[in-house]
């Protein structure tokens, strides 16, 4: 129980103003160009086979096909199941793990096939959090050492301005930047997530990885880090890939957010219309399974959208689409083919072949037509295939799922 | 249930049926350590009625976890110093001798934890595990035993049990994991059920469907259930009642329902305001309770919370410094009581803290 | 499972091919020319040539290397020279396989040395490895139950001093007061079971056996103790004390099993270990093994039962790896099922 030796009188008085500030969501800065383009994202992890000879036998497809990007200031958050791949996506674009395929455009250069030593540069871009302040930081390792080792390992400032630019570090994620010479067990686990952020920042980063970066902590530590986090954003203009598997955190701090499901994204969308309008059944079940302290004033549990069964392994997922073993309105089609993703709003992409808010789920699939087959399909003769944009961002037309028209975007509503 | 008194109430000549079901009377669980006391569990009182469930919300280190494995006769055999009451259909299980109180657990009470894969024998099948539970207390063969491990497993809702109860632990996924260790804390159909943080580890969707399945079985097993979470959405759709603990005490006690939306502690509009509400307003913001949770060696003086507390100056004088408030009755009537020496938190709640992190609730009010 | 084994095997002959090869390099590139101490203190360089000859040594270490390894699978003649053969075979000695190499110094094959050292080592080993293995867990499991008491307290002081305590020093104390000035036990000679029967083996062992397991014994009851103790914290043991089972079945049934995982590991490769580690216990009773065998190979320079002992040594601690390895897929499922 012993942590840094100031009293908690001194914490708050030196943290009081910062801490109890309140804190409004996130907004993404307007017009900003993306910072991160995500395409077509690919990682297979071989699975080998036990015999004699270890042949590769199948593949774990973690990642298959995910499409996003991050506006540069701005924040994109990833949520889903264990799983569903969304920490392999973070460290994929961190180059901590090799691309099976795809692009990461991050700037004007494509890094996901970058050498290792091409990616030195990068790495002063792009950092990451990580979950866990207890193993990710080295206990024999003063944070001093910690926080200052990006600057000498990037030969960025000169050995006698390393110190002052860690104490600056501390003390801009509020901690006391006189304890630079103590060791990472001497503070409490949101200090040391703390610790973890400085050192992120020490390079000055134009994009953080931040995968699930206050699950490890109690909650009302949860809130400090996280307005730590909106902080330093507003501060320094950092882009953030926000990991976590909290929908109510990942909200309040994203003002996109992108649901991914065994490896690939099933919607994506602004704030308001992913948590208010959903469209695909898996985020809809998700969102309606969170418990909410609201619920006290009625009582009981809240009515939900119940899934069945397990996540499916990811070595031989479904045929089709990927959540159609849970999900309450698979029909045929859903196994025959795989639902596109697909643009149906401003800032809204879902992949569903009956995507619709929650009770106007279209009885007719909406995609066949576009996808040339019938309600149940099966390719239709003659039909021609139209083309459905795939790439990672948003474009200023769309697909309108009720009236089963193409609409374009109004002057306001052009990014 | 209608009224919690705070004091111990005479439950001396409580026989089974009369008196509460079960009855925690000023539970004190205090660790000598080289250092000095650690009171993880510091004077807590309270009650719970069969067919019903009792939230208990804090963070690591409120001596919520401590509290129930110490009715659990856990702390037994370490250097741990319970006293108080515990009170169980009749029975104060601190003056039972130890074999007795093994006997009793896992049978009248049983208690599910947080990590279903560290909880389980990795070296044993889940059918041994469950049926060892049951075996202990029913004198049965082998082979009777596993047919009820099967029975039960297909109760919780493992697909194929008859095949699935051959399975080492690592072999489940994490949601049937849980609903294994759920089977084995129900197979003796005990009267008291203590779920120790039962849905921290899981997916959202897999924790819906594991209180689901608790609730199912407290409605078919008429089971008292003491639910330990940090999580007050859970808390809100489970629980009849709340218990807020800080610093091994009881800060806040009273139905979820007049709790969770009239809270009148600081320490309970914090943890309501630190957590973001996934259906609320999106304009909602997130206020964090500054600081880091207390010393259980060296708690602050007076009120535990005050070097954390936004709303201290309030209070006239230097009370919260010098005196521990006592859990009392609240300006809402006797059922809710408070740990606190402001004297308006109502006001105050709705004035300053829900404007801020529910804008919408407060304009109705 | 039997794929796994089976690449475990194979994957232990390699490691013993590049484990001899690099012992030949290290060997050879000494700069000790070994042929000065078989030829003696009186030898001229045309002799020493000669003997150098007939030893082999003038080929190259990897041509030596070669010799050997075909040795160890046909047997050979020391030394390998067709005229020689033909001229006076009576000089020739015949080393047949497998081969480990001809000791001029002992005139003997370093297989018939080894044949006859062996049976002693590992009969010492064998009776520490009961002491230890019954003592250290016993004691160990006992101190971790008692914890705080005096009995912890005890044990865990003992085995402290034990532990610093030179095992010659301890032989030689056995060997004084409990053999010689006592008389409690013979003075122990080794004896085979031919000649003594079982008991006639087992007592000349005795005071052995305690002094090379005494430092292993003190070792293991600190370990056991800390994996029993560590084994009580575990979630799993919680949840056996929470379903109500008496202690004594959370104890030896849920706690103790997994404790006792990692030092079915240790014991196992300590054991090949302790093959190679007898040499001081051998040379205090001067019993005739390997480690004494050992010894007076390294006085006399005498090369290969040098490297005839080194590979045997590795050759042991190889195959318990893969005992142990296999052990541990009986013991987990978790092992054995992914």
């Amino acid at each position: 129980m012993t942590q840094a030796d100031h009293t908690p009188e001194d914490f708050m008085t030196a943290e009081q103003a910062r801490v109890l500030a309140p804190h409004a969501p996130s907004v993404n800065p307007t017009g900003a160009k993306p910072i991160l383009q995500v395409e077509n994202l690919r990682k297979y992890f071989p699975v080998k086979s036990s015999g004699l000879i270890r042949r590769t036998i199948g593949q774990v497809q973690a990642v298959d096909g995910v499409s996003f990007e991050v506006p540069a200031g701005g924040s994109l958050g990833l949520v889903g199941e264990s799983g569903c791949g969304k920490s392999t996506t973070g460290r994929l674009i961190t180059r901590l793990y090799e691309p099976t395929g795809g692009a990461i455009r991050f700037g004007d250069q494509d890094i996901a096939q970058t050498s290792a030593r091409g990616l030195k540069p990068l790495r002063r871009e792009i950092q990451m959090i990580f979950q866990d302040p207890y193993t990710s930081l080295n206990p024999r390792h003063t944070v001093g050492s910690i926080v200052g080792a990006p600057l000498q390992i990037h030969d960025i400032v000169p050995k006698d301005k390393v110190l002052p630019r860690v104490q600056e570090l501390l003390e801009i994620v509020g901690l006391n930047p006189e304890h630079y010479n103590r060791y990472p067990h001497e503070f409490s686990g949101g200090q040391r997530q703390r610790i973890g952020i400085a050192r992120a920042l020490t390079l000055q980063p134009k994009l953080l990885v931040a995968d699930e970066p206050v699950s490890a902590l109690d909650v009302s530590i949860q809130a400090q880090v996280i307005n730590l986090l909106q902080d330093l954003q507003k501060e320094f203009g950092i882009a953030f890939l926000f990991i976590a598997h909290d929908l109510a955190i990942v909200r309040h701090f994203c003002p996109e957010v992108a649901v991914m499901y065994l490896g690939k994204i099933v919607e994506i969308a602004d704030r308001e219309t992913l948590y208010n309008r959903p469209h695909h059944p898996y985020t809809q079940a998700l969102l309606s399974a969170v418990p909410d302290v609201k619920q006290a004033a009625i009582g009981g549990r809240r009515e939900r959208i119940r899934l069945t069964g397990d996540v499916p392994s990811p070595i031989n997922p479904p045929s089709g689409c990927r959540f159609r073993t849970r999900c309450p309105l698979a029909q045929e089609i859903c196994a025959k083919v795989e639902p596109p993703m697909l643009q149906v709003g401003p800032r809204h992409k879902v992949a569903c072949h009956f995507a619709g808010e929650i009770g106007k789920h279209p009885e007719q699939p909406v995609t066949a037509k576009l996808l040339g087959v019938d309600d149940y399909g099966t390719a239709e003769p003659g039909a021609t295939p139209s083309e459905i944009e795939q790439g990672p961002g948003f474009t200023d037309t769309w697909f309108d799922v009720n009236t089963r028209t193409v609409r374009h975007a109004t002057p306001d509503q052009r990014s | 249930m209608d009224t919690i008194t705070p004091t111990t109430t005479p439950t001396s000549a409580a026989t089974p049926g009369t008196g509460p079901f079960l009855s925690v009377e000023d539970l004190r669980v205090h660790f000598p350590t080289s250092d000095g006391v650690v009171k993880a569990t510091d004077g807590l009182t309270f009650k719970l009625e069969r067919g019903t469930t009792l939230g208990i919300v804090g963070e690591s280190g409120s001596g919520k976890s401590v509290s129930s494995s110490a009715i659990l006769g856990l702390h037994r055999g370490s250097s741990a110093q319970v006293s108080g009451r515990i009170v169980l259909d009749g029975v104060d299980l601190l003056s039972l001798s130890d074999e007795e109180m093994r006997l009793r657990r896992g049978k009248e009470v049983s208690m599910i934890f947080q990590d279903p894969l560290s909880a389980m024998h990795p070296y044993f099948t889940v059918g041994n595990q469950i049926a060892e539970a049951y075996r202990v207390h029913n004198k049965v063969s082998k082979k009777v035993a596993k047919a009820r491990a099967v029975e039960m497993l297909d109760r919780v809702g493992i697909p194929q049990p008859d095949r699935r109860v051959d399975d080492y632990p690592h072999q489940f996924s994490g949601g049937m994991r849980q609903r294994a260790m759920i089977a084995m804390g129900l197979i003796n159909n005990p009267g008291l059920l203590i779920a120790d943080e039962p849905t921290t580890a899981l997916d959202v969707t897999v924790q819906a469907q594991i209180l689901d399945l608790l609730q199912d079985l407290q409605r078919e097993f008429d089971s008292a259930v003491i639910i330990i979470t940090h999580d007050l959405g859970v808390v809100a759709e489970m629980a009849d009642d709340v218990l807020v603990m800080y610093a091994g005490r009881a800060v806040e006690y009273g139905p979820a329902k007049e709790l969770l939306t009239h809270p009148e502690m600081p320490y309970t509009w914090g943890l309501l305001s630190s957590v973001p509400d996934v259906k609320g307003d999106t304009d909602a913001r997130l206020i964090p309770i500054p600081g880091n949770p207390p010393s259980l060696l060296n708690p602050p003086s007076g009120c535990p919370f005050h070097p954390r507390c936004a709303h201290r100056d309030k209070v006239p004088g230097d009370l919260c410094w010098t005196e521990r408030p006592e859990l009392l009755q609240g300006s809402r009537g006797p059922s809710h009581l408070k740990a606190c020496h402001l004297a308006n938190p109502d006001e105050i709640y709705r004035k300053e803290v829900l404007v801020e992190i529910a804008p919408e609730l407060a304009e109705e009010l | 499972m039997i794929a796994y084994v089976v690449r475990r095997l194979f994957a232990g002959v390699i490691l013993l091919v590049v484990m001899s090869i690099v012992t030949f390099a290290l060997f050879f590139a000494s700069p000790i020319n070994p042929a000065d101490f078989s030829c003696g203190k009186n030898c001229s360089a045309e002799q020493k040539e000669q003997v150098s000859r007939a030893l082999g040594f003038e080929d190259s270490w990897v041509t030596q290397w070669g010799k050997f390894a075909k040795g160890v699978f046909v047997g050979r003649d020391f030394p390998d020279d067709p005229e020689l053969r033909k001229t006076a075979p009576e000089t020739i000695a015949h080393c047949p396989a497998p081969c480990l190499g001809y000791s001029r110094e002992r005139t003997s094959t370093v297989t018939d040395l080894i044949k006859d050292t062996l049976p002693v080592s590992l009969s010492i080993a064998v009776v520490a490895f009961f002491f230890w293995i019954v003592g250290g867990v016993l004691l160990g499991v006992t101190a971790a139950l008692r914890r705080g008491t005096i009995v912890d307290r005890g044990l865990v002081g003992i085995s402290l001093v034990l532990y610093a305590f030179p095992t010659f020093f301890i032989g030689l104390l056995l060997y004084k007061f409990v053999a010689v000035q006592w008389g409690w036990v013979d003075v122990p000679r080794y004896t085979t079971i031919e000649d003594g029967g079982i008991s006639g083996w087992l007592s000349g062992l005795l005071l052995p056996g305690i002094t090379l397991a005494v430092f292993f014994m003190a070792g293991y009851v600190r370990m056991t103790r800390a994996y029993v103790l560590e084994s009580f914290s575990e979630d799993y043991v919680r949840t056996a004390r929470a379903k109500g089972l008496p202690k004594r079945t959370v104890t030896f049934k849920h706690a103790l099993r997994a404790a006792l995982t990692p030092i079915v590991t240790m014991a196992g490769l300590d054991f090949a270990g302790l093959m190679g580690g007898a040499i001081i216990t051998e040379s205090v009773f001067n019993y005739p093994g390997l480690g004494k065998l050992a010894v007076l190979a390294n006085s006399d320079f005498d090369l290969p039962t040098l490297v005839g002992l080194v590979i045997l040594l590795a050759t042991f601690v190889i195959i318990a790896n893969i005992i142990v390895d296999l052990l541990y897929a009986v013991i987990d499922p978790r092992v054995r099922l992914s």
